[in-house]
């Protein structure tokens, strides 16, 4: 089974991010892959040692993207297309699927797998797009993915509990932070990483051009979010338990 | 431009990219895998033994061996292995140096096929721990005139004699014991179920408390001809191991000194007295100046010394050099932050003192600082001044 998983590089999360004057993320220094991501990279590898079959990541990003590409490739994955070209500079969500699409499509697959959304930008609408282009199903949110006989199965869920899904393949699954722990990459996967075939692919590459990639969405205003103020210490005291029923109460929690 | 306090000479540039990612995900292993629970480890006196498995699985264990389902890296790449290791705690590292540098080294250079296939895979796995018996209770520094010895008995041999300061000794399913034989001394292969064999772990120190110390007893143990490493005899065997150790600790010493450092470089910025960081007073600024020097000047010696072991090149007397040095400075680097930390140096709460009683161990351990000084002055005068 061919698996190929969607991943982003993004700035440090234990660090600040910073936007530059056009409002979008400056992305200096190494990027990390993105959390989400390692579990759509976890789920790809187990199906794949189940299924003797093959990890591929496909990710798009400037130069420093690389490292988060490794990162997959330390985890197990087995090839990577990395797609960097100074025109998609500032790509929107629509852009960004469709250069994801076009990678994706120049090689047989039978599952797509992607986080459900990226940890710096929270668009949160790329792999269903990605999967429209690409003409398959997609299935979101699964907390588990499990593939027999060129059919996913796949447990979907929901604020009440799960939905089982199923869809034959080929086909788009988003998967959740609820899914497997990632493995932790080993020391084997970083050695191992330099003798895997990593493509890098410009926009021509794939048959794009830059006017089909132009955003055409764009920020106008970013704001800080209301800084919380402090929290009320309520004294051991007569009327403490009143105090914290009526604050209760204000939350609408009783 | 600012220089980054953490690398303030670019040293990374030195570095190739799958070395910079070797030091980095052995960094990130031990924040989440040594730093959380070290504090407790160390006050309880306790190493955590199930953690051989993941350093294995990590591919950390004989990490600079080939073959035998070890990682084949180099050797800069285990120094800055090393580093991290001890980053977290000295204990860690000396539990790698000890499988990897002193019970898989001595199989993987001098062992028979038969040793390699059934040892090293499980070795370097984490599924069997190695300890290195060649110091005794009255032979320290000089350890060829230990007692420990071993007889022929028909094919058979009888070992007998007491190990001291053994890391590892009482977990470890087989141990490297050095004896005397009527043909010089020898290593023997010792599966620690062997009857005979004890372990006694010594409590009560005051360094190294997140690792096993044991005294290993061994009184008539009977062994067959194919546990004796086959490619050596004499001195020089011990020799090769305590190198392959000593580079280790080279860089392994600088770890624990740069964790001293970062925190109190953290604490002088943050601890005000007088309405201002002691940070900002001059004799911290020497302090710390003093502090981050060293450091580099170590860091530097040690990856020369790591690129001379990759081309082959590197000789026991320039481990000395490096031993000698990085751990002599990384002690006083341990020894300033603690003053810098003040009353708070003394508290677990910081990895400070628990560092430098560490770094207590390390000076003396593998070769004193003094031994390593006359080394160093054979080394140049051709004249031998320790027997």
């Amino acid at each position: 089974m061919q698996v190929v998983v969607l991943v982003k590089s993004i700035p440090d999360p234990s660090g600040e991010a910073k936007l530059g004057p056009d409002f979008l993320v400056i992305r200096e220094g190494d990027g990390v892959l993105d959390p989400g991501d390692e579990y759509a990279v976890e789920a790809a590898l187990t199906l794949a040692e189940a299924s003797g079959g093959e990890v591929a990541v496909v990710s798009m990003g400037p130069a420093n993207a690389a490292s988060a590409i490794r990162r997959a490739l330390a985890m197990g994955a087995h090839r990577a297309t990395h797609i960097s070209d100074e025109a998609l500079r500032g790509a929107d969500a629509l852009a960004t699927a469709k250069v994801l699409a076009a990678a994706v499509r120049r090689s047989p697959f039978d599952l797509v797998l992607a986080g459900v959304e990226s940890t710096d930008g929270y668009t949160g609408t790329l792999p269903m797009t990605v999967a429209e282009m690409l003409g398959v199903p997609s299935a979101t949110f699964a907390r588990k993915v499990e593939v027999t006989a060129g059919v996913a199965r796949v447990e979907r869920q929901t604020e009440a509990g799960y939905d089982v899904v199923e869809c034959a393949l080929p086909a788009l699954v988003t998967v959740t932070a609820s899914a497997a722990e990632p493995r932790f990459p080993t020391l084997k996967g970083i050695m191992s990483a330099r003798s895997k075939p990593l493509e890098q692919l410009a926009l021509a590459d794939l048959g794009l051009s830059p006017a089909e990639v132009a955003p055409t969405q764009r920020v106008v205003a970013v704001e800080a979010t209301a800084e919380k103020g402090p929290g009320e210490v309520i004294q051991a005291g007569d009327d403490d338990a009143a105090r914290i029923a009526d604050l209760l109460a204000e939350a609408k929690v009783i | 431009m600012p220089i980054d306090p953490r690398d303030p000479l670019d040293v990374d540039r030195l570095l190739s990219d799958e070395q910079r990612q070797i030091r980095d995900l052995v960094r990130e292993w031990v924040d989440a895998n040594v730093l959380p629970g070290i504090e407790g480890w160390f006050e309880r006196g306790e190493f955590p033994k199930e953690i051989a498995k993941e350093l294995g699985a990590l591919g950390l264990l004989g990490m600079h061996l080939s073959g035998y389902g070890c990682l084949g890296a180099d050797a800069v790449s285990y120094g800055l292995a090393c580093l991290e290791l001890e980053a977290g705690d000295s204990g860690f590292r000396s539990f790698v140096s000890v499988q990897g540098s002193l019970s898989m080294f001595p199989i993987w250079k001098h062992g028979s096929e038969e040793q390699k296939k059934e040892w090293l895979p499980r070795m370097a796995a984490g599924e069997a721990i190695g300890c290195f018996g060649l110091t005794e209770p009255d032979f320290g520094s000089d350890p060829a005139n230990m007692r420990t010895s071993a007889r022929r008995d028909g094919s058979d041999w009888i070992v007998s004699g007491t190990k001291m300061w053994i890391t590892n000794g009482g977990i470890a399913d087989l141990a490297i014991v050095w004896a005397q034989t009527g043909e010089g001394i020898r290593g023997f292969l010792v599966p620690t179920d062997s009857p005979g064999f004890a372990a006694n772990d010594i409590h009560r120190k005051l360094s190294l408390r997140a690792s096993v110390t044991s005294e290993l007893v061994l009184d008539d143990v009977r062994l067959p001809q194919e546990a004796v490493l086959p490619g050596v005899t004499g001195m020089k065997g011990t020799l090769s191991c305590l190198t392959e150790a000593r580079f280790g600790i080279v860089w392994g010493a600088l770890g624990a000194a740069r964790a001293c450092f970062e925190c109190a470089l953290e604490y002088s910025k943050t601890r005000v007295q007088w309405g201002k960081p002691i940070g900002a007073f001059q004799l911290t600024q020497r302090k710390l100046a003093a502090m981050s020097v060293e450091l580099e000047k170590g860091l530097l010696l040690a990856l020369h010394l790591g690129r001379l072991k990759d081309e082959g090149r590197l000789q026991p007397q320039q481990v000395s050099y490096g031993k000698l040095n990085n751990v002599r400075e990384a002690l006083k680097i341990a020894r300033e932050a603690r003053s810098i930390l003040g009353a708070s140096g003394i508290t677990l709460e910081y990895p400070v003192i628990r560092h430098m009683n560490n770094l207590e161990s390390v000076l003396t351990y593998e070769g004193t600082n003094e031994i390593h000084t006359l080394i160093v002055g054979e080394a140049l005068t051709g004249l031998r001044a320790y027997e």
